[in-house]
């Protein structure tokens, strides 16, 4: 006796696994590996493109470029790694951009208080850090409290606390950049592991900005700046946790049902607490590191970037309705989005596009994601929250 | 004679005026299927959830493995080894076969001497797909989200996890509803070998085939009260419709119930 020893004919709705025909098996496939597909054939089009519109003088895929993409997408991926979690935890975290913001200005003030107190550099620029990420994390507890323990849907919830946070940076900022920093943080914020100046007089230089001028400083790439390193570490952590941990499992579970997550005894509430912890840390993190890069701290730096970070969690394949997207993924998103903006300004194509186009990537990639299920006959359980 | 497992005196549960269960008793022993039959509104789901620490009954008294058993919530009865099984199954349909039977008790390896630990998905992959094999169900694939699974498919993850966990006592309730005819065929195929396990089941059902197909004893409730209880040898059909429309009443002989004329569809 099998259990699939006949083909058996089930009611409509139900489908035993192990039956896709070999077109459902490709178009399954493809819709999983379309954002790859998509990054490499934009990449593509714009190594082709750019070189002809600028008569050759100008290339897509150089060392100094893809160094600008990479420093490019640093806070936008930061705010959507913590925003990953949220969303496969079936939530939303729409106050990351002003906690980002928050942060910038805290660790500003506490980088410049500890300098001005006469502690040296580096201990001083670990205060502007835990600052920054704790003041944020603080936001974050607060907005996972109010969600798990009162049940305010986590759209209004952290809506609210978006204003709210606006309102405290600015009020510390006293309404202007944060200066007054210390000039050598500038270094941790924009030096490099590596740089690179080709021909003549040239040469690899580890770990130290050669003091080079005029005609070598325009051959001179700087290769893996310090934040993108940062940021890379983040990004591992984040995908260890995500697929081998049981926070990750729990996340996913929660996400794809919170019934059976309650019943098999899951802390629910506690876990929805630590994941808004997480998105504003992750937030709190590009606060500190914008803070590094312009040796200063703004209360608008944040808020525009909070749409592009949703974005690049949607197109990374994170299912809106929870349990279901990685880390990778929103990775791809993120690089997708700084890939697309780069390569049309250097198509010199009106600044403006950039947004129908990215807006029109995101519709693209939901209905992809969409066809999926479709393909796969399975119904999406409507989310309450 | 060996001590019931699970042994119910004179539960009464009431909300408000409505008396929902009225002073039922009854005792499961070790490895026997009861089923609980009633029409809708008997009071069969309030009875279980008296059962499973979901409501707390008004009067009478529960005795579990022989010990005065007060479960004050469903995880304490779980912890006990009494698990329920509702229809929507309590699993996580974007995780798979492994996950699902694991879901909130992981598996975990130690690095570092335990500063971290990672999930051990190989060892849960082999224990769930142990315990499947001992209870005769094979899926195609264990590391798929088991939304691809079908309901029957799905209903069976449920059932080992159940057995996974040491489950003293099964509450079933209504797992073949919503399920095609073959799939029917293959839940109630467990519950014969969870009986083989020495698990004893509580079937809730008003599907009488059902109910002849797999139990050993049946009770049935109208109103609230527990009207009869036979061993599924020693009744039939006729005589269950009966107790369910309250057409008849043994425990109640001297006030006999209004007869009705009854008509069964052959």
């Amino acid at each position: 006796m099998t259990d699939r020893g006949s083909r058996i004919v089930l009611p409509a709705g139900v489908k035993p696994s192990g039956i896709w025909t070999p077109a459902q098996r490709f178009a399954l496939l493809a819709s999983r590996v379309w954002a790859w597909l998509f990054l490499a054939l934009m990449v593509l089009f714009f190594v082709v493109t750019v070189p002809l519109v600028s008569g050759g003088a100008v290339h897509f895929l150089t060392i100094r470029n893809s160094q600008n993409i990479l420093v490019a997408i640093i806070p936008v991926l930061l705010l959507g790694l913590g925003q990953t979690f949220v969303i496969i935890g079936a939530g939303i975290d729409l106050s990351v951009g002003w906690v980002m913001s928050l942060a910038s200005v805290l660790s500003a003030l506490a980088l410049r208080w500890a300098f001005d107190g006469g502690v040296p550099l580096f201990p001083s620029v670990l205060v502007g850090l835990i600052a920054g990420v704790g003041g944020a994390a603080v936001v974050g507890f607060i907005n996972g409290v109010i969600i798990a323990k009162l049940k305010v849907p986590a759209f209004i919830v952290t809506l609210g606390t978006s204003f709210i946070v606006r309102g405290v940076a600015y009020l510390m900022s006293e309404n202007t950049t944060v200066i007054g920093l210390p000039p050598g943080i500038r270094a941790y914020g924009n030096d490099a592991l590596l740089y690179f100046i080709r021909g003549e007089g040239g040469g690899f230089y580890f770990l130290k900005r050669p003091d080079v001028s005029g005609e070598l400083l325009r051959r001179m790439d700087t290769i893996l700046p310090y934040p993108v390193i940062v940021t890379a570490c983040v990004v591992a952590c984040a995908i260890f946790l995500l697929r081998k941990t049981q926070f990750g499992r729990h996340t996913y579970a929660i996400g794809g049902s919170m019934e059976a997550a309650v019943r098999t005894g899951i802390p629910v509430d506690r876990h929805i607490i630590k994941l808004y912890i997480l998105s504003a840390s992750t937030a709190g993190m590009a606060g500190f590191l914008s803070t590094l890069r312009f040796t200063a701290g703004s209360a608008v730096i944040g808020d525009p970037l909070l749409l592009s970070s949703i974005a690049a969690v949607i197109i990374g394949g994170v299912s809106l309705f929870g349990g279901a997207g990685t880390v990778i993924g929103t990775v791809i998103g993120a690089l997708i989005i700084a890939v697309l903006t780069t390569g049309l300004v250097m198509l010199n194509v009106e600044a403006f596009f950039q947004f129908i186009v990215v807006g029109t990537v995101v519709i693209v990639a939901v209905l992809i994601d969409q066809s999926r299920d479709l393909i796969a006959g399975r119904h999406r359980r409507r989310a309450e929250t | 004679m060996t001590e019931p497992l699970l042994s119910v005196r004179n539960i009464t549960k009431r909300f408000g005026g409505l008396v929902a269960v009225n002073n039922v008793s009854c005792e499961i022993n070790r490895g026997e299927v009861v089923g609980l039959l009633g029409d809708n509104g008997a009071g069969k789901s309030t009875l279980i959830k008296c059962i499973s620490g979901v409501y707390h009954a008004d009067e009478g008294e529960m005795f579990f493995e022989g010990k005065h058993a007060h479960f004050a919530h469903p995880m304490e009865a779980r912890r006990h080894g009494v698990e329920t099984i509702y229809q929507d199954l309590a699993l996580a349909n974007n995780l798979d076969v492994g996950a699902n039977i694991f879901l909130g008790r992981e598996v975990k390896k130690r690095h570092l001497g335990g500063m971290i630990k990672t999930l051990d998905d190989q060892q849960m992959l082999r224990e769930s797909r142990r315990t499947l094999e001992s209870l005769q169900i094979h899926f195609p694939t264990l590391t798929e989200p088991i939304e691809n699974l079908s309901g029957g498919q799905r209903q069976a993850v449920a059932i080992a996890r159940a057995v996974y966990w040491d489950a003293k006592l099964m509450i079933m309730d209504e797992p073949t509803n919503n399920l095609g005819v073959p799939e029917q065929q293959k839940v109630l195929e467990l519950i014969r070998r969870l009986r083989e396990h020495g698990v004893p089941v509580i079937l809730i059902t008003h599907t009488l085939p059902d109910a002849f197909a797999v139990t050993d004893r049946i009770i049935v409730m109208h109103r609230g009260r527990k009207v009869a209880e036979k061993a599924t040898a020693e009744t039939n059909t006729e005589e269950l419709v009966q107790y369910m429309v309250g057409a008849r009443d043994d425990t109640n002989k001297g006030v006999p119930s209004p007869q009705r004329e009854i008509s069964l569809p052959q």
